[in-house]
Protein backbone atom coordinates (compact mmCIF):
# COMPACT_ATOMS: atom_id res chain seq x y z
CA UNK A 1 0.00 0.00 0.00
CA UNK A 2 1.53 3.30 -1.01
CA UNK A 3 0.25 6.80 -1.48
CA UNK A 4 1.79 10.17 -2.33
CA UNK A 5 1.53 11.20 1.31
CA UNK A 6 3.88 8.46 2.40
CA UNK A 7 6.73 10.39 0.85
CA UNK A 8 6.01 13.33 3.11
CA UNK A 9 7.73 13.72 6.44
CA UNK A 10 6.18 13.68 9.90
CA UNK A 11 7.39 16.76 11.77
CA UNK A 12 7.04 17.78 15.40
CA UNK A 13 5.04 20.99 15.78
CA UNK A 14 4.88 21.21 19.54
CA UNK A 15 5.49 19.27 22.71
CA UNK A 16 5.22 19.35 26.45
CA UNK A 17 6.37 17.44 29.50
CA UNK A 18 4.63 17.68 32.87
CA UNK A 19 6.85 15.87 35.35
CA UNK A 20 7.72 16.10 39.03
CA UNK A 21 10.88 17.88 37.85
CA UNK A 22 8.98 20.66 36.07
CA UNK A 23 5.63 21.63 34.60
CA UNK A 24 6.98 22.09 31.11
CA UNK A 25 9.64 20.65 28.81
CA UNK A 26 12.20 23.39 29.48
CA UNK A 27 11.94 23.13 33.28
CA UNK A 28 12.15 19.34 33.16
CA UNK A 29 15.19 19.47 30.89
CA UNK A 30 16.90 22.08 33.10
CA UNK A 31 16.45 19.87 36.15
CA UNK A 32 17.73 16.80 34.32
CA UNK A 33 20.76 18.69 32.99
CA UNK A 34 21.42 19.84 36.57
CA UNK A 35 21.42 16.17 37.59
CA UNK A 36 18.29 16.34 39.75
CA UNK A 37 16.05 13.37 40.35
CA UNK A 38 12.43 13.28 41.51
CA UNK A 39 12.80 9.81 43.00
CA UNK A 40 11.85 9.74 46.70
CA UNK A 41 11.25 7.03 49.25
CA UNK A 42 7.62 6.65 50.38
CA UNK A 43 6.65 4.80 53.51
CA UNK A 44 3.03 4.02 54.32
CA UNK A 45 1.74 5.95 51.30
CA UNK A 46 -1.61 4.58 50.02
CA UNK A 47 -1.51 2.28 53.03
CA UNK A 48 0.91 -0.04 51.24
CA UNK A 49 2.61 -2.48 53.60
CA UNK A 50 6.05 -2.07 51.99
CA UNK A 51 7.89 1.21 51.36
CA UNK A 52 8.78 2.11 47.78
CA UNK A 53 10.80 4.64 45.80
CA UNK A 54 8.92 6.59 43.16
CA UNK A 55 8.69 9.90 41.31
CA UNK A 56 5.31 11.45 42.15
CA UNK A 57 3.64 14.66 41.04
CA UNK A 58 2.56 17.54 43.26
CA UNK A 59 -1.04 17.71 42.14
CA UNK A 60 -1.59 21.11 43.73
CA UNK A 61 0.84 22.64 41.24
CA UNK A 62 -0.96 21.00 38.34
CA UNK A 63 -4.35 22.26 39.45
CA UNK A 64 -2.99 25.77 40.01
CA UNK A 65 -1.60 25.79 36.47
CA UNK A 66 -4.91 24.53 35.10
CA UNK A 67 -6.98 27.02 37.11
CA UNK A 68 -4.83 29.90 35.95
CA UNK A 69 -5.48 28.81 32.41
CA UNK A 70 -9.15 27.78 32.42
CA UNK A 71 -10.65 28.70 35.82
CA UNK A 72 -11.43 25.99 38.35
CA UNK A 73 -15.01 25.39 37.14
CA UNK A 74 -14.09 24.07 33.73
CA UNK A 75 -12.04 21.28 35.27
CA UNK A 76 -14.75 20.12 37.66
CA UNK A 77 -15.63 16.47 37.13
CA UNK A 78 -12.34 15.53 35.45
CA UNK A 79 -10.20 12.96 37.23
CA UNK A 80 -6.60 13.70 38.21
CA UNK A 81 -5.39 11.55 35.33
CA UNK A 82 -7.55 13.51 32.89
CA UNK A 83 -6.52 16.90 34.32
CA UNK A 84 -2.87 15.95 34.04
CA UNK A 85 -3.36 14.93 30.41
CA UNK A 86 -5.31 18.11 29.64
CA UNK A 87 -2.58 20.36 31.06
CA UNK A 88 0.11 18.64 29.03
CA UNK A 89 -1.92 18.72 25.80
CA UNK A 90 -2.89 22.38 26.33
CA UNK A 91 0.75 23.47 26.64
CA UNK A 92 1.77 21.51 23.53
CA UNK A 93 -1.19 22.93 21.58
CA UNK A 94 -0.07 26.45 22.55
CA UNK A 95 3.35 25.81 21.08
CA UNK A 96 1.99 24.21 17.92
CA UNK A 97 -0.54 27.01 17.54
CA UNK A 98 -3.16 24.74 15.99
CA UNK A 99 -6.91 24.59 16.44
CA UNK A 100 -7.71 21.31 18.27
CA UNK A 101 -11.41 21.62 17.39
CA UNK A 102 -10.63 21.01 13.72
CA UNK A 103 -11.99 17.78 12.27
CA UNK A 104 -8.55 17.33 10.66
CA UNK A 105 -6.96 16.82 14.10
CA UNK A 106 -6.86 13.41 15.78
CA UNK A 107 -6.10 12.70 19.44
CA UNK A 108 -4.14 9.61 20.54
CA UNK A 109 -3.86 8.72 24.22
CA UNK A 110 -1.10 6.45 25.48
CA UNK A 111 -1.78 5.10 28.93
CA UNK A 112 -1.44 1.80 30.70
CA UNK A 113 -3.88 2.24 33.58
CA UNK A 114 -5.69 5.59 33.14
CA UNK A 115 -8.34 5.99 35.85
CA UNK A 116 -7.74 2.61 37.50
CA UNK A 117 -7.41 4.26 40.95
CA UNK A 118 -11.18 4.95 40.81
CA UNK A 119 -11.71 1.22 41.48
CA UNK A 120 -10.50 1.79 45.05
CA UNK A 121 -13.74 3.54 45.96
CA UNK A 122 -16.07 1.54 43.69
CA UNK A 123 -14.94 -1.67 42.03
CA UNK A 124 -17.90 -1.99 39.67
CA UNK A 125 -17.99 -1.70 35.89
CA UNK A 126 -18.71 1.80 34.64
CA UNK A 127 -17.59 3.90 31.71
CA UNK A 128 -15.40 6.32 33.67
CA UNK A 129 -12.95 3.63 34.74
CA UNK A 130 -12.18 2.75 31.09
CA UNK A 131 -9.28 4.60 29.41
CA UNK A 132 -11.41 5.04 26.31
CA UNK A 133 -13.75 7.23 28.36
CA UNK A 134 -10.84 9.43 29.47
CA UNK A 135 -9.61 9.77 25.89
CA UNK A 136 -13.01 10.95 24.70
CA UNK A 137 -13.30 13.38 27.63
CA UNK A 138 -9.87 14.84 26.96
CA UNK A 139 -10.50 15.25 23.23
CA UNK A 140 -13.90 16.82 23.84
CA UNK A 141 -12.39 19.21 26.41
CA UNK A 142 -10.55 20.65 23.40
CA UNK A 143 -13.79 20.42 21.38
CA UNK A 144 -12.25 17.90 19.02
CA UNK A 145 -15.05 16.19 17.07
CA UNK A 146 -13.25 12.90 16.29
CA UNK A 147 -13.17 9.60 18.19
CA UNK A 148 -9.99 9.57 20.26
CA UNK A 149 -8.02 6.33 20.30
CA UNK A 150 -6.28 4.80 23.29
CA UNK A 151 -3.14 2.87 22.51
CA UNK A 152 -2.84 0.14 25.12
CA UNK A 153 0.42 -1.68 24.46
CA UNK A 154 1.70 -1.76 28.03
CA UNK A 155 5.01 0.04 28.54
CA UNK A 156 5.57 0.47 24.79
CA UNK A 157 2.34 2.48 24.39
CA UNK A 158 4.08 5.86 24.14
CA UNK A 159 6.02 4.80 21.06
CA UNK A 160 3.13 2.81 19.61
CA UNK A 161 0.86 5.86 19.89
CA UNK A 162 3.39 7.95 17.98
CA UNK A 163 3.62 5.24 15.33
CA UNK A 164 -0.18 5.10 15.07
CA UNK A 165 -0.24 8.89 14.69
CA UNK A 166 2.42 8.81 11.96
CA UNK A 167 0.40 6.25 10.02
CA UNK A 168 -2.83 8.26 10.35
CA UNK A 169 -0.96 11.28 8.97
CA UNK A 170 0.56 9.28 6.11
CA UNK A 171 -2.78 7.80 5.17
CA UNK A 172 -4.33 11.28 5.09
CA UNK A 173 -6.82 10.49 7.86
CA UNK A 174 -5.76 13.69 9.62
CA UNK A 175 -3.47 16.68 9.11
CA UNK A 176 -2.37 16.96 12.74
CA UNK A 177 -2.03 14.34 15.45
CA UNK A 178 -1.93 15.11 19.17
CA UNK A 179 -0.23 12.26 21.04
CA UNK A 180 -0.64 12.38 24.80
CA UNK A 181 1.12 9.91 27.09
CA UNK A 182 0.15 9.88 30.75
CA UNK A 183 -0.10 7.70 33.84
CA UNK A 184 -0.83 8.27 37.51
CA UNK A 185 0.60 6.00 40.16
CA UNK A 186 -1.61 4.31 42.72
CA UNK A 187 -1.91 1.50 45.23
CA UNK A 188 -3.06 -0.69 42.34
CA UNK A 189 0.05 -0.24 40.21
CA UNK A 190 2.67 -0.14 42.97
CA UNK A 191 1.33 -3.30 44.66
CA UNK A 192 1.32 -5.07 41.29
CA UNK A 193 4.95 -4.27 40.56
CA UNK A 194 5.83 -5.19 44.15
CA UNK A 195 4.12 -8.55 43.63
CA UNK A 196 6.42 -9.06 40.64
CA UNK A 197 9.41 -8.16 42.86
CA UNK A 198 10.31 -5.65 40.15
CA UNK A 199 10.78 -2.55 42.33
CA UNK A 200 14.14 -1.26 43.51
CA UNK A 201 14.37 -0.24 47.18
CA UNK A 202 16.61 2.68 46.12
CA UNK A 203 16.93 5.01 43.14
CA UNK A 204 17.23 2.79 40.07
CA UNK A 205 20.56 2.07 38.33
CA UNK A 206 19.92 1.35 34.64
CA UNK A 207 22.40 -1.10 33.06
CA UNK A 208 24.52 -1.05 36.24
CA UNK A 209 25.91 -4.21 37.79
CA UNK A 210 24.25 -3.36 41.11
CA UNK A 211 20.82 -2.66 39.66
CA UNK A 212 17.98 -4.18 41.64
CA UNK A 213 14.85 -3.11 39.82
CA UNK A 214 12.76 -0.21 38.62
CA UNK A 215 11.09 2.82 40.20
CA UNK A 216 7.63 3.90 39.13
CA UNK A 217 6.92 7.45 38.11
CA UNK A 218 4.02 9.65 37.12
CA UNK A 219 4.08 12.23 34.35
CA UNK A 220 2.35 13.36 31.21
CA UNK A 221 3.92 14.32 27.92
CA UNK A 222 2.49 15.41 24.60
CA UNK A 223 3.91 15.64 21.11
CA UNK A 224 2.06 17.09 18.14
CA UNK A 225 2.88 15.93 14.63
CA UNK A 226 2.03 17.24 11.18
CA UNK A 227 2.86 16.13 7.64
CA UNK A 228 5.26 18.22 5.57
CA UNK A 229 6.64 18.01 2.06
CA UNK A 230 10.39 17.45 2.02
CA UNK A 231 11.14 20.93 0.68
CA UNK A 232 9.20 22.51 3.56
CA UNK A 233 11.40 20.93 6.21
CA UNK A 234 13.96 23.20 7.86
CA UNK A 235 17.17 22.00 9.56
CA UNK A 236 15.67 22.78 12.99
CA UNK A 237 12.63 20.54 12.61
CA UNK A 238 12.46 17.15 14.29
CA UNK A 239 11.21 14.35 12.06
CA UNK A 240 9.68 11.10 13.28
CA UNK A 241 11.12 8.98 10.48
CA UNK A 242 10.20 5.37 10.97
CA UNK A 243 8.76 3.22 13.73
CA UNK A 244 8.27 -0.48 14.26
CA UNK A 245 6.49 -2.70 16.77
CA UNK A 246 7.57 -6.34 17.11
CA UNK A 247 6.69 -9.20 19.44
CA UNK A 248 9.04 -11.64 21.18
CA UNK A 249 6.50 -14.47 20.77
CA UNK A 250 8.06 -15.79 23.95
CA UNK A 251 6.39 -14.95 27.27
CA UNK A 252 3.65 -12.61 28.50
CA UNK A 253 5.65 -11.17 31.39
CA UNK A 254 9.32 -11.94 30.73
CA UNK A 255 11.56 -10.49 28.04
CA UNK A 256 13.07 -12.75 25.39
CA UNK A 257 16.52 -14.15 26.20
CA UNK A 258 17.62 -13.34 22.67
CA UNK A 259 16.02 -9.90 22.60
CA UNK A 260 14.14 -11.11 19.55
CA UNK A 261 11.31 -8.57 19.26
CA UNK A 262 13.50 -5.69 20.35
CA UNK A 263 16.18 -6.66 17.81
CA UNK A 264 13.61 -7.00 15.04
CA UNK A 265 12.11 -3.57 15.86
CA UNK A 266 15.59 -2.01 15.77
CA UNK A 267 16.44 -3.76 12.52
CA UNK A 268 13.25 -2.44 10.92
CA UNK A 269 13.88 1.21 11.83
CA UNK A 270 17.61 1.16 11.09
CA UNK A 271 17.35 0.12 7.42
CA UNK A 272 19.82 2.27 5.51
CA UNK A 273 21.00 4.09 8.63
CA UNK A 274 24.70 4.37 9.41
CA UNK A 275 24.97 3.83 13.19
CA UNK A 276 27.62 6.58 13.14
CA UNK A 277 24.83 9.07 12.44
CA UNK A 278 23.14 8.28 15.75
CA UNK A 279 23.78 10.65 18.63
CA UNK A 280 22.27 8.17 21.05
CA UNK A 281 20.05 5.15 21.46
CA UNK A 282 17.66 6.04 24.25
CA UNK A 283 16.83 2.62 25.66
CA UNK A 284 13.97 1.58 27.91
CA UNK A 285 16.52 0.92 30.68
CA UNK A 286 14.10 0.15 33.48
CA UNK A 287 16.96 -1.18 35.61
CA UNK A 288 15.36 -4.57 36.11
CA UNK A 289 17.89 -7.38 35.66
CA UNK A 290 16.07 -8.90 32.71
CA UNK A 291 15.06 -5.82 30.76
CA UNK A 292 18.48 -4.22 30.61
CA UNK A 293 20.20 -7.51 29.82
CA UNK A 294 17.73 -8.18 27.02
CA UNK A 295 18.27 -4.70 25.58
CA UNK A 296 22.05 -5.13 25.62
CA UNK A 297 21.66 -8.32 23.57
CA UNK A 298 19.30 -6.65 21.10
CA UNK A 299 21.62 -3.63 20.68
CA UNK A 300 24.53 -5.95 20.03
CA UNK A 301 22.58 -8.02 17.48
CA UNK A 302 21.48 -4.82 15.74
CA UNK A 303 25.11 -3.72 15.34
CA UNK A 304 24.70 -0.74 17.65
CA UNK A 305 27.45 -1.55 20.14
CA UNK A 306 29.65 1.52 20.26
CA UNK A 307 26.81 3.97 19.70
CA UNK A 308 26.18 6.09 22.83
CA UNK A 309 23.32 4.66 24.89
CA UNK A 310 21.36 6.34 27.65
CA UNK A 311 18.46 5.55 29.97
CA UNK A 312 16.47 8.28 31.72
CA UNK A 313 14.57 6.37 34.41
CA UNK A 314 16.96 7.60 37.15
CA UNK A 315 15.50 11.12 36.83
CA UNK A 316 11.76 10.43 36.93
CA UNK A 317 11.29 6.67 37.14
CA UNK A 318 9.32 4.51 34.76
CA UNK A 319 6.41 6.72 33.75
CA UNK A 320 4.64 3.86 31.93
CA UNK A 321 2.20 5.23 29.34
CA UNK A 322 4.03 8.57 29.38
CA UNK A 323 7.52 7.09 28.96
CA UNK A 324 7.63 6.79 25.18
CA UNK A 325 6.48 10.35 24.62
CA UNK A 326 8.37 11.91 27.53
CA UNK A 327 11.70 10.27 26.75
CA UNK A 328 11.41 10.98 23.00
CA UNK A 329 10.63 14.66 23.62
CA UNK A 330 13.32 15.08 26.26
CA UNK A 331 15.92 13.51 23.98
CA UNK A 332 14.99 15.88 21.13
CA UNK A 333 15.39 18.90 23.41
CA UNK A 334 18.65 17.64 24.89
CA UNK A 335 20.08 17.13 21.39
CA UNK A 336 18.92 20.67 20.51
CA UNK A 337 21.24 21.74 23.35
CA UNK A 338 23.98 19.53 21.91
CA UNK A 339 23.80 17.03 24.76
CA UNK A 340 23.47 13.30 25.16
CA UNK A 341 21.97 13.08 28.65
CA UNK A 342 23.81 10.96 31.18
CA UNK A 343 22.34 7.80 32.66
CA UNK A 344 21.70 8.80 36.27
CA UNK A 345 22.46 5.87 38.59
CA UNK A 346 24.85 4.12 36.22
CA UNK A 347 28.38 3.42 37.42
CA UNK A 348 29.64 0.04 36.21
CA UNK A 349 28.56 -2.21 33.36
CA UNK A 350 26.12 -4.90 34.45
CA UNK A 351 25.00 -6.45 31.18
CA UNK A 352 26.52 -9.25 29.10
CA UNK A 353 26.97 -7.07 26.01
CA UNK A 354 28.64 -3.87 27.28
CA UNK A 355 27.28 -0.64 25.84
CA UNK A 356 28.61 2.88 25.72
CA UNK A 357 26.95 4.41 28.81
CA UNK A 358 28.01 7.10 31.22
CA UNK A 359 26.37 8.96 34.08
CA UNK A 360 27.68 12.26 32.68
CA UNK A 361 26.09 14.36 29.96
CA UNK A 362 28.21 14.24 26.82
CA UNK A 363 28.34 16.87 24.06
CA UNK A 364 27.32 15.81 20.57
CA UNK A 365 26.78 17.35 17.16
CA UNK A 366 24.83 14.41 15.76
CA UNK A 367 21.19 14.91 14.88
CA UNK A 368 19.53 11.50 14.94
CA UNK A 369 18.49 9.07 17.64
CA UNK A 370 16.54 5.91 18.25
CA UNK A 371 14.06 5.48 21.10
CA UNK A 372 13.35 1.94 22.33
CA UNK A 373 10.74 0.47 24.64
CA UNK A 374 9.70 -3.02 25.70
CA UNK A 375 6.81 -4.24 27.77
CA UNK A 376 4.57 -7.00 29.07
CA UNK A 377 2.80 -9.00 26.41
CA UNK A 378 6.17 -9.45 24.66
CA UNK A 379 5.86 -6.16 22.81
CA UNK A 380 8.81 -4.05 21.74
CA UNK A 381 8.93 -0.78 19.83
CA UNK A 382 11.57 1.41 18.25
CA UNK A 383 11.33 4.79 16.58
CA UNK A 384 13.97 6.67 14.59
CA UNK A 385 14.06 10.47 14.88
CA UNK A 386 16.17 12.91 12.91
CA UNK A 387 16.51 16.67 12.94
CA UNK A 388 16.30 18.23 9.48
CA UNK A 389 14.83 16.40 6.54
CA UNK A 390 17.60 15.44 4.17
CA UNK A 391 18.59 12.17 5.74
CA UNK A 392 15.26 10.57 6.62
CA UNK B 1 -7.26 -4.82 -2.49
CA UNK B 2 -7.44 -5.70 1.21
CA UNK B 3 -9.99 -8.40 1.80
CA UNK B 4 -11.45 -10.44 4.62
CA UNK B 5 -10.02 -13.93 4.01
CA UNK B 6 -11.87 -15.50 6.91
CA UNK B 7 -13.80 -14.34 9.96
CA UNK B 8 -14.99 -15.69 13.28
CA UNK B 9 -17.59 -14.38 15.68
CA UNK B 10 -18.14 -15.72 19.19
CA UNK B 11 -20.79 -14.54 21.64
CA UNK B 12 -22.23 -16.41 24.66
CA UNK B 13 -24.85 -17.93 22.32
CA UNK B 14 -22.37 -19.62 19.99
CA UNK B 15 -19.54 -19.40 17.50
CA UNK B 16 -19.75 -18.72 13.78
CA UNK B 17 -16.98 -19.13 11.17
CA UNK B 18 -17.52 -17.37 7.84
CA UNK B 19 -21.26 -17.38 8.52
CA UNK B 20 -21.44 -21.09 9.40
CA UNK B 21 -22.31 -22.00 13.02
CA UNK B 22 -19.73 -24.15 14.84
CA UNK B 23 -21.28 -27.43 15.97
CA UNK B 24 -20.45 -28.58 19.52
CA UNK B 25 -21.26 -31.83 21.29
CA UNK B 26 -23.59 -31.30 24.26
CA UNK B 27 -21.60 -30.46 27.42
CA UNK B 28 -21.89 -28.79 30.79
CA UNK B 29 -18.83 -26.67 30.01
CA UNK B 30 -19.20 -22.94 29.48
CA UNK B 31 -18.98 -22.08 25.75
CA UNK B 32 -15.31 -20.98 25.64
CA UNK B 33 -14.18 -24.04 27.62
CA UNK B 34 -16.30 -26.29 25.39
CA UNK B 35 -14.75 -24.74 22.29
CA UNK B 36 -11.31 -25.20 23.81
CA UNK B 37 -11.90 -28.87 24.64
CA UNK B 38 -13.63 -29.79 21.41
CA UNK B 39 -11.85 -27.59 18.87
CA UNK B 40 -8.43 -26.67 20.33
CA UNK B 41 -7.01 -28.79 23.17
CA UNK B 42 -3.46 -29.45 24.42
CA UNK B 43 -2.69 -25.83 25.31
CA UNK B 44 -3.23 -25.73 29.10
CA UNK B 45 -2.11 -22.08 29.26
CA UNK B 46 -5.69 -21.40 28.17
CA UNK B 47 -6.87 -22.09 31.71
CA UNK B 48 -4.52 -19.43 33.12
CA UNK B 49 -5.93 -16.74 30.84
CA UNK B 50 -8.33 -14.05 31.97
CA UNK B 51 -11.78 -13.67 30.36
CA UNK B 52 -10.60 -11.21 27.68
CA UNK B 53 -7.71 -13.44 26.59
CA UNK B 54 -9.85 -16.59 26.62
CA UNK B 55 -12.35 -15.01 24.25
CA UNK B 56 -9.68 -13.63 21.91
CA UNK B 57 -7.55 -16.76 22.05
CA UNK B 58 -10.41 -19.15 21.20
CA UNK B 59 -11.55 -16.88 18.37
CA UNK B 60 -8.00 -16.82 16.98
CA UNK B 61 -7.83 -20.61 17.13
CA UNK B 62 -11.04 -20.94 15.14
CA UNK B 63 -9.77 -18.33 12.69
CA UNK B 64 -6.37 -19.83 11.85
CA UNK B 65 -6.37 -23.29 13.46
CA UNK B 66 -6.52 -25.05 10.11
CA UNK B 67 -3.90 -22.96 8.37
CA UNK B 68 -1.15 -25.05 6.76
CA UNK B 69 2.27 -24.87 8.51
CA UNK B 70 0.72 -22.65 11.11
CA UNK B 71 3.39 -22.85 13.83
CA UNK B 72 6.29 -21.92 11.56
CA UNK B 73 7.72 -18.70 13.03
CA UNK B 74 6.80 -15.68 10.93
CA UNK B 75 7.20 -11.93 11.06
CA UNK B 76 4.83 -10.91 8.31
CA UNK B 77 1.57 -11.21 10.24
CA UNK B 78 0.48 -8.50 12.67
CA UNK B 79 -2.06 -8.94 15.45
CA UNK B 80 -4.12 -5.77 15.84
CA UNK B 81 -6.99 -5.93 18.31
CA UNK B 82 -9.59 -3.48 19.55
CA UNK B 83 -11.52 -3.57 22.79
CA UNK B 84 -13.66 -1.26 24.89
CA UNK B 85 -13.64 -2.81 28.36
CA UNK B 86 -10.03 -3.89 27.89
CA UNK B 87 -8.62 -5.49 31.01
CA UNK B 88 -11.52 -4.39 33.25
CA UNK B 89 -12.40 -7.92 34.35
CA UNK B 90 -8.83 -8.47 35.54
CA UNK B 91 -8.53 -4.94 36.96
CA UNK B 92 -11.57 -5.62 39.10
CA UNK B 93 -10.28 -9.06 40.10
CA UNK B 94 -6.87 -7.64 41.03
CA UNK B 95 -8.44 -4.78 42.99
CA UNK B 96 -10.26 -7.37 45.13
CA UNK B 97 -6.88 -8.92 46.05
CA UNK B 98 -5.54 -5.64 47.47
CA UNK B 99 -8.56 -3.73 48.78
CA UNK B 100 -8.74 -5.44 52.14
CA UNK B 101 -5.76 -4.53 54.34
CA UNK B 102 -6.12 -7.75 56.32
CA UNK B 103 -6.58 -9.96 53.24
CA UNK B 104 -3.86 -8.37 51.11
CA UNK B 105 -2.50 -10.86 48.59
CA UNK B 106 -1.48 -9.12 45.34
CA UNK B 107 -0.85 -11.80 42.76
CA UNK B 108 1.52 -11.37 39.80
CA UNK B 109 -0.52 -13.96 37.87
CA UNK B 110 -3.58 -11.71 38.14
CA UNK B 111 -1.71 -8.41 37.78
CA UNK B 112 -0.15 -9.32 34.44
CA UNK B 113 -3.63 -9.58 32.91
CA UNK B 114 -4.43 -6.00 33.92
CA UNK B 115 -2.86 -5.00 30.60
CA UNK B 116 -5.21 -5.37 27.64
CA UNK B 117 -2.39 -6.07 25.19
CA UNK B 118 -1.57 -9.39 26.88
CA UNK B 119 -4.32 -10.63 24.57
CA UNK B 120 -2.23 -9.86 21.49
CA UNK B 121 0.84 -11.37 23.18
CA UNK B 122 -0.97 -14.65 23.91
CA UNK B 123 -1.85 -15.01 20.22
CA UNK B 124 1.69 -14.11 19.11
CA UNK B 125 3.22 -16.62 21.54
CA UNK B 126 0.87 -19.43 20.57
CA UNK B 127 1.47 -18.96 16.84
CA UNK B 128 5.15 -17.85 16.90
CA UNK B 129 4.39 -14.43 15.38
CA UNK B 130 7.33 -12.01 15.63
CA UNK B 131 5.50 -9.24 13.80
CA UNK B 132 3.64 -6.25 15.18
CA UNK B 133 1.18 -6.67 18.03
CA UNK B 134 -1.06 -3.70 18.80
CA UNK B 135 -4.01 -3.18 21.08
CA UNK B 136 -6.36 -0.20 20.98
CA UNK B 137 -9.23 0.82 23.24
CA UNK B 138 -12.20 2.12 21.35
CA UNK B 139 -15.97 2.58 21.43
CA UNK B 140 -17.60 -0.35 19.64
CA UNK B 141 -19.48 1.94 17.27
CA UNK B 142 -16.24 3.34 15.81
CA UNK B 143 -15.81 0.63 13.21
CA UNK B 144 -14.40 3.19 10.76
CA UNK B 145 -11.43 3.72 13.12
CA UNK B 146 -11.00 -0.04 13.46
CA UNK B 147 -11.04 -0.35 9.66
CA UNK B 148 -8.60 2.52 9.07
CA UNK B 149 -6.16 1.53 11.81
CA UNK B 150 -6.01 -2.02 10.46
CA UNK B 151 -5.46 -0.73 6.93
CA UNK B 152 -2.65 1.50 8.22
CA UNK B 153 -0.96 -1.49 9.89
CA UNK B 154 0.00 -2.52 6.34
CA UNK B 155 2.16 0.64 6.11
CA UNK B 156 4.77 -1.43 7.96
CA UNK B 157 6.75 -2.94 5.08
CA UNK B 158 7.08 -6.32 6.78
CA UNK B 159 3.36 -6.71 7.44
CA UNK B 160 1.47 -8.61 4.73
CA UNK B 161 -1.29 -10.19 6.79
CA UNK B 162 -3.24 -8.87 9.78
CA UNK B 163 -5.19 -10.86 12.34
CA UNK B 164 -7.50 -8.17 13.68
CA UNK B 165 -10.85 -7.43 15.18
CA UNK B 166 -12.94 -6.76 18.20
CA UNK B 167 -12.64 -8.53 21.55
CA UNK B 168 -14.50 -7.48 24.66
CA UNK B 169 -15.24 -9.18 27.95
CA UNK B 170 -16.25 -6.91 30.82
CA UNK B 171 -16.93 -10.04 32.91
CA UNK B 172 -16.50 -13.80 32.38
CA UNK B 173 -20.11 -14.36 31.33
CA UNK B 174 -20.33 -11.49 28.92
CA UNK B 175 -17.98 -11.63 25.96
CA UNK B 176 -17.76 -10.95 22.27
CA UNK B 177 -14.94 -11.71 19.85
CA UNK B 178 -15.13 -10.88 16.16
CA UNK B 179 -11.84 -11.63 14.44
CA UNK B 180 -10.84 -11.20 10.83
CA UNK B 181 -7.90 -12.38 8.81
CA UNK B 182 -7.16 -9.49 6.43
CA UNK B 183 -4.78 -9.76 3.51
CA UNK B 184 -4.03 -8.27 0.11
CA UNK B 185 -6.09 -10.53 -2.16
CA UNK B 186 -8.70 -10.66 -4.89
CA UNK B 187 -10.76 -13.16 -2.94
CA UNK B 188 -13.20 -12.41 -0.13
CA UNK B 189 -15.24 -9.37 0.86
CA UNK B 190 -13.35 -6.08 0.67
CA UNK B 191 -12.00 -4.67 3.96
CA UNK B 192 -14.43 -1.77 4.20
CA UNK B 193 -16.77 -0.42 6.89
CA UNK B 194 -19.93 -1.93 5.42
CA UNK B 195 -18.53 -5.45 5.30
CA UNK B 196 -17.02 -5.17 8.77
CA UNK B 197 -20.30 -3.90 10.23
CA UNK B 198 -22.19 -6.74 8.52
CA UNK B 199 -20.05 -9.29 10.32
CA UNK B 200 -19.92 -7.47 13.65
CA UNK B 201 -23.65 -6.81 13.83
CA UNK B 202 -24.93 -10.04 12.28
CA UNK B 203 -27.51 -11.43 14.73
Amino acid sequence: MESALEHELIVREGDNIVSPLGLDTAATLRAVVAGESALRRYEGLWDLPEPFVASLLDFGAIDRALSARYGAERLAGYSEFERLSILSAACALDEAGIDPSSERVLFFLSTTKGNVALLETDNRYREEVLPDWSARRIASFFRNPNPAVVVSNACTSGLCAQIAAMRALWSGRCDRAVVIGADRQSRFIVSGFQSFKALSPEACRPFDRNRTGLNLGEAAATVIYARRRREEVTPQMWIACRGAIRNDANHISGPSRTGEGCYRALQAVLQGVDPGELAVVNVHGTATLYNDEMESIALDRAGLTGVPVNALKGYFGHTMGAAGVLESVLTMHALDEGLVLGTRGYAECGVSHPQSLTSRHVPTTRRAFVKMLSGFGGCNAALLFKRGGEIC
Amino acid sequence: MLTIRRWVRITPTGAVIDGRPVHLEPTEDPLLVALYRQRVGSYPKFFKMDPLCRAGFIASELLIGEEPSRFTPRGDRAVVLFTHSGSFASDSHYERTICDRAEYYPSPAVFVYTLANILTGEIAIRNRYFGETSCYLLDRRETSVLAATTREAFLDEETHSVLCGWVDSPDPDCFEAVLFLVEESDEGPEWIDDNICKVMNDK
